[in-house]
């Protein structure tokens, strides 16, 4: 596949952005409101993030990253990671994730994100700002997935933080705050 | 174009079959790993203090302030400025000066050396990961990455024909670089018992006048009393035996130099966060004899006791710093200036880069100052290159500065990934 991509490869940089994008949904959904298992949401992502996640793409250091994020991040130049960047920053955030909130997983969640300071870098609506993601109507799964990468070390973050405040945190900390982020604000409200 | 753009489609639909394929299974396994987890409607809680599990950076903030609640370090973006937009025309110096980019396009570009046939070397923090070496060719400047995927590789030195990388776990040398750039050598390991942590693990590293290696490793945390591996400055022999301590109670040194006359070490510190947005100052250094302890965790800037460690301590008990700089004004490479170029004032000066505060609502300092050294060992400090702050953000942060053979300064910064040089007359 990467030979593929190599050899079929001229940046298709003469297409306008809103084209170009049309790429990412393919598996992130339209508008960047994913409906697959384990593939983030990226629609309203801040575009420092979305420029730092291309980055450690392109530069193979997203570690056991799916293969084609890579192979698509890797003919980018600076000007198209900035351009992407820009656009699905102002794409619409993603809608509230389906299913029920469960208040006990919730109240859990609420409080390990109180006592590991998520807010504090996620803003306190879990918007984000800069290299720090929208968290809030991620998908759940997906935001397991990244915790625990980011747990084991599978992942880099981009910035000092996540390492150091996985430490305390066990698998099941991580479902919960998986939950209870993915269903925010909703998630926060007291039954 | 059209048969690129389908090519690609279909490429990422097959890679999202791929996904969803495995992601099924990663999910069902999930779902099976979830299953046994019990779910107690009243965990316990977590055994240790809420304050032990924040980020390093972190511990000590004031929660009921909102303005500190919003302050994160700042890391460089992952793309560095182009040379046309680099901020040379917002850059201040004194009369007779001028700045022009000598080098663009190094991402995340922190520490320099020099080689003896003339390469630049320049090393970066997280965000690359990468040395690189800078050619001139002709008047241009060529760059080209000799090392990547290094974990925090901040601290290098030149050495005769080699160069050392220093990451926080290890400090390597790479022998007769500058004849082998396009096809560097595996490096060799001089030193592979640091400590490792990630808080103030990266390094600065600098040959003395001694012949030895000299390396801090810094306090693992924003502030704590840490263990006797912590929070000095050591040095070794070139070998990687004899390894010593030179200095304690230093909490993060990222530059320090050798006054060219009375040969004494001067180090920057940069002192603890979350005190005040005023306090505690960020210390200039002079070691007069081996061993001195300069105050971390109990004393800080010389004049105050920390609100915790600090009980039963007493500032007169460690050495003051030379000069107090700045509220975590964040002072990085430093060099004594050995060159002729520049006026007399600066010679046997030092110029120290102070990076500018993440911890601070107000942004001030990423510049660099000159520091005059009179007979006795009094330093007073002058602005020298300014100008990088506007409306309380950064426009470039410097991160080390080097004497060239000609006496021009080179400024690196890390923001913009570009490498400044300075010059005086025509």
């Amino acid at each position: 596949m990467a030979a593929l991509l190599a050899s079929a490869a001229p940046p298709v940089v003469s297409q306008p952005i809103e084209k170009r994008v049309e790429l990412c949904y393919v598996c992130h959904g339209r508008n960047g409101h994913s409906q697959t298992p384990l593939i983030p949401s990226i629609g309203g992502q801040t575009s420092f993030f979305v420029v730092a996640q291309l980055f450690l793409f392109r530069d193979g250091r997203r570690g056991a990253a799916p293969r084609g994020m890579a192979d698509a991040a890797r003919p980018l130049s600076n000007d198209d990671l900035r351009a992407f960047g820009e656009f699905i920053a102002r794409l619409p955030p993603p809608p509230p994730p389906a299913g029920k909130v469960d208040a006990a997983r919730a109240a859990r969640g609420a409080a390990l994100a109180g006592q590991h300071y998520c807010a504090a870098c996620h803003n306190p609506d879990y918007s984000g700002r800069e290299q720090m993601p929208r968290l809030a109507h991620q998908r759940e799964d997906y935001l397991l997935k990244a915790l625990r990468d980011y747990k084991s070390g599978a992942r880099m973050a981009y910035g000092r933080g996540m390492e150091d405040v996985m430490a305390d945190l066990n698998d099941a900390d991580l479902a919960d705050l998986a939950h209870y982020l993915s269903h925010f604000p909703a998630a926060a409200r007291r039954p | 174009m059209q048969r690129t753009e389908a090519t690609l489609k279909r490429t990422l639909q097959a890679a999202a079959i791929g996904i969803l394929a495995a992601s099924f299974g990663a999910a069902a396994m999930a779902q099976e790993k979830a299953k046994p987890a019990p779910a107690p409607a009243a965990k316990p809680a977590p055994a240790k203090p809420a304050a032990e599990e924040e980020p390093f950076w972190a511990i000590g903030r004031p929660k009921s302030s909102p303005d500190a609640m919003k302050m994160a370090p700042v890391p460089a973006f992952p793309i560095p400025t182009a040379a046309d937009k680099l901020p040379v025309k917002k850059i201040k110096l004194p009369p007779g000066f001028k700045v022009e980019v000598w080098a663009s396009d190094i991402l995340d570009a922190r520490g320099m050396r020099q080689g003896d046939k003339g390469t630049v070397f320049v090393s970066s923090l997280f965000v690359a990961g990468k040395i690189y070496a800078v050619v001139d060719k002709g008047g241009k400047r060529e760059v080209k990455t000799i090392a990547e995927k290094l974990f925090l590789p901040n601290g290098i030195e030149f050495h005769k024909g080699a160069l050392y990388v220093a990451t926080p776990k290890d400090i390597t040398r790479y022998d007769d670089i500058e004849a082998k750039l396009d096809s560097p050598p595996k490096p060799v390991t001089v030193y592979d018992k640091l400590p490792g942590d990630v808080p103030h693990g990266w390094k600065f590293i600098k040959v003395g006048p001694d012949g030895k290696l000299y390396f801090p490793v810094g306090a693992p945390c924003n502030i704590c009393d840490p263990s006797d591996k912590y929070a000095q400055i050591f040095r070794m022999n070139l070998d990687g035996s004899g390894v010593e301590s030179v200095v304690k109670g230093m909490r993060n040194t990222v530059g320090f130099d050798w006054h060219p006359k009375t040969k004494e070490l001067w180090f920057g510190d940069n002192q603890r966060d979350w005190l005040s947005e005023d306090m505690p100052l960020d210390e200039l250094n002079r070691v007069t004899k081996q061993g001195q302890h300069f105050g971390f965790p109990y004393c800080h800037s010389g004049m105050m006791a920390d609100p915790t460690h600090g009980w039963g301590k007493d500032c007169k008990d460690y050495v003051k710093p030379a000069l107090v700089i700045g509220a975590h004004a964040a002072p990085l490479g430093m060099r004594f200036y050995t060159g002729k170029m520049f006026p007399a004032k600066y010679h046997n000066a030092i110029f120290l880069t102070r990076h500018g505060p993440w911890n601070r609502t107000q942004k001030y300092a990423a510049d660099v100052v000159a520091v005059f050294i009179d007979a006795k060992g009094n330093a007073r400090m002058e602005p020298f290159l300014t100008g990088l702050v506007e409306n309380n953000q950064y426009l470039g942060r410097p991160a080390d500065v080097m004497v060239m053979k000609d006496g021009s300064l080179l400024v690196s910064d890390d923001h913009n990934g570009a490498i400044y040089r300075v010059s005086y007359g025509k």
